[in-house]
């Protein structure tokens, strides 16, 4: 079964097109993967059924020699997606018995392309949280480490934790603040977070309609490529879906960096920074120096305001679209005399703390007197963080960041929402922005952590991120794998 | 904004609660408070920034809306739209009396 494991998303799609391996027996490896590695939770419901059905479809067409992209690769789904008659959750109460009757446009895509579903994977509640501890059945625990019980990062935990586990060979994401880049991070893979518009947002439970933007989370660059490449696409039933044709990612793979300016953003190396991730930090700008990048010193001035902004605007969105959970139409209901008893016990019931928590920071900051001082406020410095990223792009091509201020910490140790909140101070900012950008692994810090480094590229150039990030990946050289992964 | 950490009070809180439709248990107003306090006290650091003739940003795509046809297209699908009713009745969702 190992060898099975040791293929990555690339290699098991070049094997299953050879006929060296099945996409039946690749499916079933990965299924008791998850049995092997279920102390993780990173799984909340497995469909071994629909898994073994969909691998036998894909090994005809495999033999039929009619393959399509992602033809017969088993890949986890994060439980923010919605699958036509398979229960989705977002990890909350409130959906707890919610079975969508329609699939969303991203995993439609991945259908379509031949990727084969094994489960949902666990997240944050409503995908708002950093550990993956706000999730109503619990928190995910990251391989690596496994025995000190470290957390996989938030939201996409569950996603992470699954590639990292080797239970998944790739998984989808979404990320609002950093959820795909942050658990990458933690986790030591690849995550992908797309410009905005790139990939439709239909038919995902929304969290923040301005912000969330669906994404690979994989164990290589390539992989993300392959991965995005059947993600993304125009959808008419997005309202904010980008009409724009996306290259073939592939393509870029091994385009180099020779020429290309690399900005350093003097804000995102403050205090309280871990030394290792600085160490990493400083060898990932040598690397790419050493493959012909040229490295400018940039400046980003309002980095520092990102966050407050975005605990403004996010809570703002979510408290006004989860509205929705009225106990009426899906989702839970707390029977009462009266409708509004109704309402507010259903909700107070089905949410969980921090989301409660957002949602009542949202509710203030757009109610009447509150308006103008905090949400309006919180657009504007959104339009001075956004010409921040315009202005440096006039003189670089790509920004190189940590992904994270900290590698993983321990499950149960932060329990402070606003220390919570300073997890996602690198990725906030780009998402404010709609960039796209990617966390990758780079190293281990002392303790054996996993180290990101995040690069941001211009609106729609995922294609550059690629050749950037793929460059950066084979200089670093990580090849560890976690010790929680399945063998 | 205000600078300080005392931005709301239980009573507020209780408020923010009813406008959002939310059960909060009398043994977690405190500690709600609390956390409220501390992320708006946080995010009140915007604050220091002259956003005087900044116009406010909702949307990074830069493009219109965009506008279809008012045509049907799709319908008769009455069945998978309760399907995930707490409770329904005759075609119907059903709500606790709204009218005595």
């Amino acid at each position: 079964m190992s060898e099975l494991l040791d293929l990555n998303l690339v290699e098991a799609s070049k094997a299953l097109k050879n006929k060296e391996i099945s996409s039946l027996e690749l499916t079933k490896a990965y299924l008791k993967s998850i049995s092997d590695t279920s102390s993780l939770g990173a799984y909340l419901e497995i469909v071994e059924d629909k898994a073994i059905s969909m691998a036998k479809e894909s090994d005809k067409k495999l033999i039929d020699g009619i393959a399509r992209p992602l033809e017969g690769i088993p890949i986890g789904i994060k439980d923010m997606f919605c699958t036509k008659d398979i229960k989705t959750t977002a990890s909350s109460k409130i959906l707890e018995n919610f079975i969508p009757t329609y699939e969303s446009t991203v995993t439609q895509n991945l259908w379509n392309d031949g990727a084969v579903i094994l489960g949902k994977l666990s997240c944050d509640e409503f995908a708002m949280g950093s550990s993956n501890e706000t999730a109503a059945k619990g928190n995910v625990i990251n391989p690596w480490l496994k025995n000190k019980k470290m957390s996989p990062g938030g939201s996409s935990g569950g996603s992470a934790a699954a590639v990292a586990a080797r239970s998944a060979l790739a998984a989808t994401g979404t990320d609002t603040g950093g959820s795909i880049r942050q658990p990458a991070a933690f986790c030591g893979i690849t995550g992908l977070k797309p410009t905005y518009g790139r990939c439709s947002r239909w038919g995902i439970v929304a969290f923040s309609s301005s912000l969330d933007q669906a994404g690979p989370l994989t164990r290589t660059v390539s992989d993300a490529a392959l991965m995005l490449n059947s993600m993304a696409g125009y959808d008419q039933k997005d309202s904010t879906s980008a009409n724009l044709k996306m290259p073939d990612l592939i393509d870029y793979l091994n385009k180099g960096i020779k020429g290309k300016k690399i900005g350093i953003p003097k804000e995102y190396t403050q205090d309280g920074i871990s030394e290792d991730i600085v160490k990493f930090y400083e060898k990932s700008i040598g690397w790419l120096r050493d493959e012909g990048a040229e490295i400018i010193p940039v400046s980003l001035p309002h980095t520092k305001y990102a966050l407050p902004a975005y605990y403004i605007i996010a809570p703002a969105e979510a408290s006004s679209n989860l509205a929705r959970y009225d106990g009426v139409r899906y989702g839970a209901r707390q029977e009462a005399s009266s409708l509004d008893e109704m309402y507010e016990l259903t909700r107070g019931n089905g949410f969980g703390d921090e989301v409660k928590r957002r949602i009542m920071i949202g509710t203030y900051v757009l109610s009447s007197g509150y308006y103008d001082a905090y949400y309006l406020k919180a657009q504007k410095v959104r339009r001075l963080i956004k010409e921040d990223f315009e202005n440096v792009y006039k003189k670089v091509d790509y920004i190189l960041t940590p992904s994270t201020p900290t590698t993983s910490f321990e499950l149960g140790k932060k329990q402070d929402p606003l220390t919570m909140y300073l997890n996602d101070i690198f990725t906030v900012p780009a998402s404010l922005a709609g960039l796209p950008g990617i966390s990758l692994p780079v190293g281990l810090d002392k303790s054996g952590l996993p180290i990101g480094i995040q690069l941001i590229a211009n609106s729609f150039d995922e294609a550059g991120l690629i050749s950037t990030a793929r460059v950066l990946e084979m200089s670093a050289e990580f090849n560890f794998i976690a010790d929680g992964a399945a063998k | 904004m205000p600078n300080k950490n005392t931005i709301v009070d239980v009573p507020t809180v209780n408020k923010i609660a009813r406008l959002s439709r939310l059960d909060i248990s009398e043994g977690n107003k405190e500690s709600l408070t609390n956390d409220l306090n501390n992320i708006l006290g946080f995010v009140a650091q915007l604050d220091e920034v002259d956003t005087s003739n900044v116009e406010p940003l909702a949307s990074v795509t830069g493009h219109k809306l965009p506008l279809r046809n008012d045509d049907v297209n799709d319908g008769n699908i009455e069945h998978l739209v309760l399907k995930n009713a707490p409770e329904s009745s005759s075609g119907f969702f059903v709500v606790p009396k709204v009218i005595e």
